[in-house]
């Protein structure tokens, strides 16, 4: 590749190479794309060559489309301990290249460190030799708080105990990579790094092809089958207590990942590298620990696990050996691992390696240890526990970063140039009372990196997150990783949290590799589709509320814009009947005075409201107050999130469940989730000034409701979305235990909404004008109003209408439909076979059925004896109603609420 | 030599049942230069599902079980039969090395042993550095003074200073709060000689163990008989781990048992568990520690 005409490149801007030249002039950072002399680096010209072709407006443009992709794909970022602050996964479309002979030198000190850090975490918790022979200050170890004593013998001597690895790259002024940091208990990242790659692909398409990039997918594969070998690896299932299950494990593991849950900020990840590889996503007590062994919380029953690819941090695994108060963990676990029946990736206690104050002597180990120097150096380090090294960092602390040796939660490295004169002081005798506890390290002006950052190409500094796994004969390197790029120049640190920006890492491959799919067979294996297909009973649960949620939001929604539609057509003084022009006008309502039928709409407006409360339970709503607040108890029932019945909260509710079960979710399930997400936002918006939720009311009488166009537009927008999850839920799913769940949610859901409906509007005797209307609306919430035009193209007829909706198994929005859906799903339910009795669930959907079909639609509807109340059909109602909920609250104990929290035992017993 | 059989009985009795249980108990007395543990039989109620015993990282031995089947009480009965040697009644205090001495060659030797020892120098869970602590120690470390004696008037002090007080901590209590209100129970003066000696640099260690119930006639009954009982170990050079029992002003002899020893209290937790089910519990614990004529 010629370099001759690259300043012919427009992408290039002057003052790109202005600011490259500025920081070559003060002998700082070096750009990653342009040589000190301001060439086009040879590795980066067919990339640039490429990006002058579309030019930089088109860039632009993909960039939309790439963080388009990406915000529909769901990839979002938790900010510490918020529940809905997803932050969106930002990705710079200029990805880090790197060459591939670069790369390779790069690789290979990547496998030694990992092999060193290996055997030092072996022996960190084994024999001790590296501080009994002096090369690791006993200090450095025994001072960490991520050295876990509990741990020490753990892992069997001999097997490896670093499988996952990540370190944070950086390179310096003289051309090298140095490395800032290591990640060892869970490191994270990985699956970033291919959900960039993934949407830079479908963006740049063209690009991949011209610049000739290693694929991530083989990574990936190589992960899964070490996963899949690991219980062979370490003969699993050879102790005494477990050898019965020994060949099955080994031959056909069980895996899961194991997350804290939702609020984590990668929890993304986890989802995702669950549903990438097809494990189980699991939570800590989805786990429990029986017979010494670990075993999953299936709605099949208890389903031992084999392999266990955790993402919670070491000392929250286990509350009976290691954090007591630790919700996330399984008590047990460390003695399973003992026990060995059960892999931990990477085991407890591997936080010990995330200790910079290892790093001075990373060199002399790995001379010991090794016999070679170390190819990839750390970023210069001084551990404060030496008195000449502590005294260097105390002369420094300007110019220094300041770690404590201990990487607590939230915690930031400390630059000395930052700080004030006073903090510096503070900082002083800190390391003073705890030298031991801190290390000093070189801050590295890392190289910078084109970004495009408004349209332009600016030079920015780069950090690289390298991801390794341990294979039966060493490490594989992923080729690529996840690059971070500051935000602003002036930000010293480069994270993520702190609103980095992320890139794709590009490893040019000397000849075009072909796709490798994680489908292919395994050789020698054989994996039996049963494993992956395990439910568990909190994701069965979460799939469970979804179902009911959905099906919550869509009733409420479109009984809302029914009620809206009225309130507008009266105000507009249209014929709101959409029956009226067939039906006869009664001769009551002719004979009525304008003043009477003002008070019939109101009767008819009162009764459909009290119907929304009942449906939304947010009492005492209309069912006491009447129209007089109507504005704002409709604004309330749609938008008020302090209310729980609300329509906004039951969408939030909605979102809750399925983002716990975010693995179980397509792509195209997941972009409806996010337009969900994002009306859900709009309407929380759109309570606009002056029309609070709570005030609105004591000043607009009902005449003045102006809900907005855009109101009613978006309860549009909803139903439509509702719609397509509930046809994605029903065509896409496979029908197998989770859709179940789900399916009987919705099931369960929507017979009690109609039933609410039903009692509400029907039960109560009125005129029949009235009962009219109400009858066409009850028809039309329950999306049966078409039906039964169609089929009796006649005047409403109060029995006719109460079979189409209790009665008519053909309408699949009927009760008795229905129900008849929940028992075929009850039957298949798994259970232990009972020859002769009924479950407890079968039995009282049994009598709900019975009870319906046995019923008479006329006996319902009829009047005779001239009560104020149909007596009949309020009691069967009322009955399948208390029959609905008790399956609901049999299903929650049997088959999904098998998590029970742990206590801690307390002694108080020494004198 | 004296022998003894401890009968060390813990009973937890739950309000509603329990359905899962797992535990850890360090209750098997330790075997060592002074001490021979002939038998130690643990009883559990209900029948563990299953149990394991294994060697901590100090060197005790831990019972591991779990009960899966629902119950409302949990007996944990050890039976242990124990040979004590005396240790030296009085050692000459003087003929050791003066404590800087020892500072200096702890922090300057390279041999395994000390290396080893200097995690016990280390702030531990249950015994940060409190500045007040560094103070108080250092009226007992005056210059020049041999270590052994500078340790046994700290204990003097931490008994003189300190009141005996069941009823005031709990092992939740802080080790500032002990130290504010000058009050507590064995474990808190453990850790408050540990906590003097580390903030002077010195390694110190939490041993866990027995005294004898009934005196012998000759003798006064000691406090914390009816329990578990603690108190620290200072490490010296030649002469390995010395121990002082603060709570009785004394030196351990032929009437303390050590069950178990760690940087600290929670190192050493006699019986710990995490339990499924809801509801409160009660805790009876009850020590019986006889002297047995061979």
């Amino acid at each position: 590749m010629q370099q001759s005409d690259t300043r012919d490149w427009k992408v290039i801007g002057d003052s790109y190479y202005a600011a490259v030249s500025a920081n070559s002039l003060h002998g700082e950072q070096i750009d990653e794309m342009l040589s000190r002399d301001q060439q086009v680096n040879p590795h980066w010209s067919r990339f640039m060559q490429a990006l002058n072709t579309i030019g930089l407006t088109e860039m632009e443009s993909r960039h939309q489309e790439v963080q388009r992709l990406l915000r529909e794909n769901g990839v979002t970022y938790v900010v510490h301990g918020e529940q809905h602050d997803h932050r969106p996964w930002e990705l710079d479309p200029i990805p880090l290249i790197i060459s591939n002979t670069d790369w390779d030198a790069i690789s290979a000190g990547l496998t030694q460190r990992a092999e060193l850090l290996n055997l030092i975490l072996m022996d960190c918790y084994g024999e001790q030799r590296l501080i009994k022979d002096g090369l690791i200050p006993p200090e450095v170890v025994y001072a960490h708080a991520g050295f876990l004593r509990a741990c020490v013998g753990l892992i069997p001597s001999g097997f490896p105990s670093l499988l996952s690895y990540a370190t944070d790259l950086a390179r310096g002024p003289d051309g090298r990579m140095w490395v800032l940091s290591d990640r060892t208990q869970a490191p994270a990242g990985a699956s970033y790094a291919l959900e960039n790659r993934t949407a830079l692909a479908r963006a740049l398409p063209n690009f991949f092809g011209e610049v000739g990039v290693h694929r991530l997918s083989s990574f990936f594969r190589s992960l899964q089958n070490s996963l899949f070998e690991l219980p062979l690896q370490y003969q699993l299932g050879q102790s005494e207590s477990a050898t019965g299950i020994a060949q099955r494990q080994t031959h056909n593991p069980h895996i899961v990942v194991l997350t804290p849950g939702p609020l984590n900020e990668t929890y993304f990840e986890h989802a995702y590298i669950a549903n990438y590889l097809g494990y189980t996503l699991v939570q800590g007590d989805d786990l429990t620990v029986w017979d010494g062994r670990v075993w999953l919380k299936s709605i099949d029953g208890l389903q031992p696990v084999d392999v266990i690819l955790r993402r919670v941090d070491d000392i929250f695994c286990d509350p009976l050996e290691l954090r007591q108060d630790s919700r996330l963990g399984v008590a047990g676990l460390l003695e399973a691992i003992r026990h060995g029946n059960v892999v931990v990736v990477n085991p407890p206690g591997s936080g010990a390696l995330e200790n910079p104050s290892l790093m001075p002597f990373l060199p002399k180990i790995a001379k010991h240890l090794l016999g070679e120097d170390l190819h990839l150096p750390s970023v210069a380090t001084w551990w404060c526990g030496e008195p000449k090294q502590r005294d260097y960092v105390l002369a420094n602390l300007k110019t220094l970063v300041i770690k404590p040796t201990y990487r607590q939660p939230g915690s930031r490295p400390l630059f000395g140039s930052e700080l004030s004169d006073a903090e510096l002081d503070t900082l002083r005798t800190q390391i003073i009372a705890e030298p031991h506890l801190y290390v000093g390290q070189e801050y590295i002006h890392s190289s910078t990196t084109p970004s495009l950052i408004e349209g332009r190409l600016e030079p920015r500094r780069a950090v690289l997150r390298a991801f390794l796994f341990a294979e039966k004969d060493g490490y594989t390197v992923m080729p690529g990783g996840l690059t971070r790029c500051e935000s602003e120049t002036e930000e010293l640190t480069v994270s993520i949290q702190n609103g980095g920006v992320s890139k794709d890492t590009w490893i040019l491959a000397p000849e075009p590799e072909p796709h490798i799919s994680l489908w292919q067979q395994r050789t020698g294996t054989n994996q039996t589709a049963e494993a992956s297909g395990v439910l568990s009973s909190r994701a069965a649960e979460n799939l469970f509320w979804v179902g009911r949620y959905a099906e919550r939001a869509e009733g409420h929604a479109r009984l809302l814009r029914i009620i809206l539609d009225k309130v507008k057509m009266d105000k507009m003084g249209l014929e709101t009947s959409q029956l009226g022009q067939i039906a006869p006008a009664t001769p009551t309502t002719e004979t009525l005075g304008e003043d009477t039928r003002e008070v019939s709409e109101l009767i008819y407006l009162r009764s459909m409201l009290r119907s929304l409360t009942g449906l939304t339970s947010s009492h005492p709503g209309f069912a006491d107050k009447g129209e007089q607040s109507l504005e704002s108890e409709l604004l309330s029932i749609m938008l008020d999130t302090a209310n729980s019945g609300s329509l906004v909260s039951t969408l939030q509710a909605l979102l809750s469940a399925a983002y716990a079960v975010r693995d179980r979710w397509s792509t195209d399930t997941w972009r409806v989730m996010n337009r969900i997400e994002d009306l859900c936002t709009n309407l929380e918006k759109s309570v606009p000034e002056g029309r609070d939720v709570v005030e609105a009311g004591a000043h607009s009488p009902y005449t003045d409701l102006v809900l907005q166009e855009a109101e009613l537009a978006s309860l549009d927008q909803l139903m439509i979305f509702l719609s397509a999850l509930s046809g994605l839920n029903s065509e896409n799913m496979t029908q197998t235990v989770g859709w179940i769940s789900l399916d009987m949610g919705r099931r369960i859901e929507r017979s009690l909404l109609l039933i609410v409906l039903c009692r509400s509007s029907l039960v109560a005797v009125q005129d029949e004008w009235i009962e009219d209307l109400l009858l066409e609306s009850v028809l039309a919430a329950a999306e049966s109003l078409i039906t039964y035009r169609r089929r009796y193209r006649s005047e409403l007829h109060f029995p006719t209408a109460l079979e189409l909706l209790l009665l008519d198994e053909d309408n699949p929005r009927s009760l008795l439909y229905q129900l008849k859906r929940l028992e075929v799903h009850i039957r298949v339910l798994p259970r232990e076979k009972r020859r002769y009795r009924l479950s407890e669930e079968e039995q009282l959907i049994l009598e709900a059925l019975t009870q319906l079909q046995l019923s008479n639609t006329i006996e319902l509807a009829a009047n005779s004896d001239r009560t104020t109340q149909r007596t009949g059909l309020e009691k069967l109602l009322v009955r399948l109603a208390q029959i609905l909920i008790d399956i609901s609250d049999v299903l929650t104990q049997t088959y999904f609420s098998h998590v029970q929290r742990p206590q801690q035992l307390t002694t108080t017993d020494s004198f | 030599m004296s022998y003894y059989k401890i009968i060390h009985k813990t009973e937890y009795s739950y309000l509603h049942p329990v359905n899962l249980c797992y535990n850890e108990a360090r209750l098997t007395p330790r075997t060592f230069a002074y001490q021979r543990c002939n038998d130690s039989e643990f009883v559990v109620e209900p029948e563990p599902w299953e149990y394991r015993e294994r060697e901590d990282f100090f060197g005790n031995t831990v019972y591991y079980f779990t009960i899966q089947q629902p119950h409302n009480q949990l007996t944990v009965t050890v039976t242990s039969y124990v040979a004590v040697e005396s240790r030296q009644q009085k050692l000459a205090f003087s003929e050791y090395l003066a404590w800087e001495t020892v500072h200096q060659q702890l922090h300057t030797d390279s041999d395994a042993e000390t290396l080893e020892i200097r995690q016990y120098i280390l702030n531990s869970p249950m015994v940060p550095t409190i500045p007040e602590l560094h103070a108080y120690a250092q009226e007992s470390f005056t210059a020049g003074r041999p270590l052994l004696a500078a340790v046994e008037d700290l204990s003097t002090r931490l008994y003189n200073d300190f009141t005996f007080d069941p009823g005031f901590t709990t092992i939740a209590t802080p080790l500032s709060d002990v130290l504010k209100h000058r009050r507590g129970v064995c474990q808190d003066f453990a850790h408050l000689g540990i906590g003097c000696l580390r903030a002077l640099g010195l390694p110190a260690r939490y041993v866990s163990g027995y005294i004898e119930t009934d005196p012998p006639p000759d003798q006064e009954p000691l406090t914390g008989a009816d329990a578990s009982h603690a108190w620290f170990s200072v490490y010296l050079p030649q002469l390995g781990w010395v121990d002082f029992d603060p709570t009785n002003n004394q030196m351990p002899t032929d009437r303390h048992i050590t069950v178990a020893w760690g940087r600290d209290y929670a190192d050493v937790t006699p019986l710990k568990g995490v339990v499924f089910g809801s509801g409160t519990h009660k805790l009876s614990v009850a020590v019986d520690c006889k002297r047995e004529n061979l």
